[in-house]
């Protein structure tokens, strides 16, 4: 009996190993085939995760590598906000990709879990803005490539505003003189919108960390006090005005500045693809507080795996091929954000729009990317918005919010 | 000792269908033949990738299969076989795995293994010397080990991880470009060093004997730079050192090394903590103020779902079952339309209809009121459950409809032949019998809705915020909304896998007494026939 089993699923076994080996047949004469044009095959593959509005550049830069190196490049288009928790996951257990696409404000939790190698740009470097490698610094070591700065600036539309606001109150009035039915556009939603409200808050002097004069961030918040507490009161007197609300959304100010309901809105150059044919102006964003309205600068670059086994390859393929001025051309061109190489910088501030967010941009801060800043977004936003509805005393809830960031730092 | 009575063989089939050569047999071997051969295929794949955990797995899966489908021993088994083989792969082993993931500090700073936090480390800290220049590089070999050849001042110096950098007489190249020819070495192409690049990526040049000078090492196989490490591990003392202040950080408790001042160096590893993520979901007073108050609206929210939804679908059911009612197909598929709807994308719309001053349901339908349906803590739990109802009638209708439908018309008569008027028979004969068949589904719609985080989600995101908690969770915030918050997998808050899962063994425990409570409840049902 017992022998008939292992007959039968010896019988089995073999019609699916037969199975399987005419299949491995065909794909290795694929493989030959295909290499046949450009240098000799190297054998190594090269991963590269990618989104959606980067993958068609990215492709394009791996071909010439290809072309020229003869090592394959496999690119893989996920969806933007699953490449962090996955690359943090996948990374560890050796199924990871060799480079990654991602924001500089990663890089705390990136080198934290061990996830990230620092890569050596060399004289490279020096071609880059200042500010996008800075951006990608901790400790003195470089972890990314950057490739695109971008940030947030007054968008307006000047058939209803001839004139750039010098200040929130002067953006206001004009608001209200074009008679639309915004003042000015704000996102915010029911749980706040810190990044588009930071260049408010640092006007009144609150920027969240302390910064040492490297423009490296210290863990240590400096977002309370009394400037924190103006702001709040600012927030305040602001949504009982009816200017700011927690019920603009994203998607209702983006459509509301479409439909010229509003002069002004405050935001990325991601959001012109909606605003083609409108005259638009870039400026920089009207300060309710004494100082200058700094807003985040956030750098796009790519990140190469701790754990990657073809560090060789993932690393000439960043610094020699998507470091140069087609490439970077090549990136600004799909998705619109002013790149990073200053040479491709000053190409794209041919466009008036482009030089008006890099002009903003010149001023701004890169957002912090320590790993204490997670902990920092689930409170700040949620607090705005209620110091804007009036459900929260401006200062007590201003406070709270500074000793629950400070409970959840540790 | 008694001796057993004589027992009679019970009478065996000569031949059984295990092995019964017929047509039936044959379109089993088929089939086993297709599921044997992606199973060996799988083994390969995992054997290729070292993946020996699920290799094992696999393998006692595949040999049971064919045991449980040729023996004629179990036959039994082969009726439950695939349903046990499923269970085991999406629930046993889910669970087991999240049980041992609460036992650690899974996390941000602890995200992997010992080994991989070291090389992490080393990686991090491994340093360019300071106005040290860029070399023109290339990899050379001697014949038996790797080396670098690099260009500095137009000079060509060569060496490799156990000979410091010689100069090298002769050898030729472009200027400013590495070396094509090195006398003495053999320069390896591109295709040669990428053969081999794990080999080059690790290699160490000494710039000279003073180790101060740093070493030569690349990244690309074209540029060579001089770097020094600045923290070194001792493997046999499992010690860190920094190489500058000579502090020595070990190994601690929580998978970090840790220096005697206190200071521990950022990058640390998974460790098991005992019982310490449970201690923090019921001892820490920042989460175990909100863990009792989301606990009951939890359950609120389940319970009500559940009967909400069950009594407006009946009520529908009952309506339109009457033959009186002319069109009511065409009712009732308007009925289910909500159903056909995907969750996410109702609630998401739903969202928006309920925006306090832009949405439809305050402009339109009430006049322009300023009601803030999602930011007052009643009014958002009220909405929650109005969405839910909008969305989880049409299941209810539908299962009513069909027990409605299938009740037999004897017992019906026998009320009315006794007497009872509409209100008796359907409190005492339509109801009972009706619950028989639905109260399993309405059991596992209340678990559903236990866990309903789609909803929650995408409705109010767990909002409006406990104004009097420390954490980031909200009056609406359901057990499995609160563990996302929690294992900040929504990014706003430092990840925590271990306290996630303790949250999540917590709450199967709940979901799976109370099913397994009413389970029992429902035979008592039964008992009515």
């Amino acid at each position: 009996m017992r022998r008939s089993i292992l007959l039968t699923v010896a019988a089995s076994a073999t019609l699916a190993l037969a199975a399987c080996s005419s299949g491995n047949g065909t794909t290795g004469g694929d493989d030959a085939a295909e290499t046949d044009g450009g240098s000799p095959a190297t054998g190594a593959t090269l991963t590269i995760w990618t989104d959606e509005t980067r993958e068609g550049p990215v492709r394009a830069a791996a071909e010439s590598f290809t072309e020229a190196t003869g090592t394959q490049v496999e690119v893989v288009q996920k969806n933007y906000d699953d490449i962090r928790p996955d690359f943090l996951a996948q990374v560890p257990t050796g199924e990871g990709p060799d480079i990654t696409v991602g924001a500089h404000d990663w890089l705390g939790e990136l080198t934290t879990n061990g996830v990230v190698q620092p890569i050596e740009l060399g004289d490279k470097a020096d071609g880059f803005e200042p500010v996008s490698i800075q951006a990608f610094t901790q400790d003195g070591q470089v972890y990314g490539l950057p490739y695109a700065i971008e940030n947030i600036a007054l968008i307006r539309n000047t058939d209803l505003a001839p004139e750039a606001p010098a200040t929130w109150d002067d953006a206001v009035a004009a608001g209200q003189a074009a008679g639309t039915r915004y003042p000015i556009l704000v996102q915010t939603g029911n749980e706040g919108d810190p990044y588009t409200y930071y260049p408010l808050q640092t006007s009144f002097g609150a920027p969240v960390f302390a910064q040492n004069e490297d423009g490296s961030y210290e863990p240590e918040l400096t977002l309370g006090g009394e400037p924190g507490h103006a702001f709040a009161r600012w927030l305040a007197a602001q949504g009982s005005a009816g200017v700011l609300s927690p019920d603009v959304t994203a998607d209702i100010a983006r459509d509301a500045f479409a439909n010229g309901e509003s002069p002004f809105i405050v935001g990325g150059p991601w959001l012109l693809e909606d605003y083609a044919g409108m005259n638009l102006a870039i400026d920089p964003i009207p300060a309710p507080g004494p100082e200058t309205a700094k807003p985040f600068v956030g750098v796009q670059g790519f990140y190469v795996s701790a754990q990657s086994k073809n560090a060789l390859v993932a690393n000439d393929f960043l610094v020699n091929y998507l470091s140069t001025e087609e490439a970077q051309t090549a990136l600004f061109e799909a998705g619109g954000r002013p790149p990073a190489l200053t040479a491709a910088a000053e190409k794209a501030a041919s466009d008036p729009i482009v030089e008006g967010f890099q002009a903003v941009g010149a001023d701004a801060l890169p957002m912090p990317s320590i790993p204490q800043m997670g902990s920092v977004w689930a409170f700040w936003g949620v607090t705005e918005a209620a110091i804007i509805t009036g459900q929260t005393d401006p200062v007590a809830g201003w406070d709270k919010m500074v000793a629950d960031i400070q409970g959840a730092i540790g | 000792m008694p001796t057993a009575p004589p027992t009679l063989d019970p009478p065996r089939a000569r031949t059984s269908h295990a092995r019964d050569f017929g047509p039936g047999f044959l379109v089993k071997l088929v089939l086993m033949a297709v599921i044997d051969a992606l199973g060996v295929f799988g083994l390969l794949a995992c054997w290729r990738e070292g993946s020996m955990g699920i290799f094992w797995a696999l393998l006692l899966l595949l040999v049971a299969a064919n045991y449980v489908y040729f023996s004629k021993r179990a036959l039994a088994g082969k009726y439950i076989y695939p349903g046990l083989a499923f269970l085991l792969v999406f629930q046993i082993y889910v669970v087991g795995y999240t049980a041992w993931v609460s036992f650690t500090n899974y996390g941000d700073g602890h995200n992997s293994t010992k080994e991989q936090a070291i090389e992490a480390l080393l990686q991090q800290n491994e340093r360019r010397v300071e106005g040290s220049a860029a070399y023109p590089l290339a990899v050379v070999t001697d014949g038996d080990d790797l080396g670098f050849a690099i260009v500095d001042d137009g000079r060509v110096l060569a060496g490799t991880a156990e000979r410091p950098l010689e100069e090298v007489d002769g050898a030729t190249g472009a200027d400013g470009q590495a070396p094509t020819v090195v006398p003495g070495w053999t320069v390896l192409s591109y295709q040669e060093v990428i053969a081999r690049q794990q080999e080059v990526t690790a290699l160490r040049v000494p710039v000279s004997d003073d180790a101060e000078d740093g070493s030569i090492r690349t990244q690309d196989a074209r540029t060579g730079y001089a770097f020094t490490p600045s923290l070194h591990y001792e493997e046999q003392a499992d010690t860190m050192t920094d190489a500058l202040t000579g502090v020595v950080y070990r190994p601690n408790a929580e998978g970090q090394f840790e220096a005697e001042d206190g200071t521990r160096l950022p990058v640390g590893w998974r460790v098991p903590v005992g019982f310490d993520n449970y201690v923090t979901a019921f001892g820490d007073e920042r989460y175990s103020g909100p863990f009792l108050r989301i606990l009951a609206w939890t359950v609120a929210f389940a319970v009500l779902s559940v009967v909400t939804t069950f009594l407006l679908g009946l009520f529908l059911a009952i309506t339109f079952n009457d033959v009186r009612l002319r069109g009511r197909k065409a009712y009732r598929t308007l009925l289910i339309l909500p159903y056909a709807i995907p969750g996410f994308l109702a609630a998401l719309l739903w969202a928006g209809l309920l925006n306090r001053s832009y949405g439809f349901v305050n402009q339109v339908l009430l006049g322009g009121a300023a009601i803030p349906w999602l930011t007052d803590p009643w009014l958002a739990k009220l909405s929650v459950l109005g969405v839910n109802l909008w969305l989880g009638f049409p299941y209810m209708f539908l299962i009513c409809t069909g027990a409605l439908q299938s009740l037999p018309g004897d017992v019906m008569e026998a009320a009315k032949i006794d007497g009872a008027g509409r209100w008796r028979t359907w409190r005492s004969i339509t109801l009972p019998l009706l619950l028989v068949s639905t109260a399993p589904l309405l059991i596992s719609s209340f678990a559903f809705n236990f866990n309903n985080f789609t909803l929650i989600y995408m409705l109010t995101k767990g909002g409006p915020r406990f104004e009097d908690a420390s954490v980031p969770l909200g009056h609406t915030d359901i057990l499995i909304s609160m563990v996302y918050s929690v294992s900040g997998l929504d990014g706003t808050a430092a990840k925590d896998y271990g306290l996630a899962s303790a949250l999540s063994i917590v709450i199967f425990v709940i979901v799976g007494t109370i099913s397994a409570l009413a389970f029992r409840q429902t035979r008592k049902l039964e008992e009515v026939m």
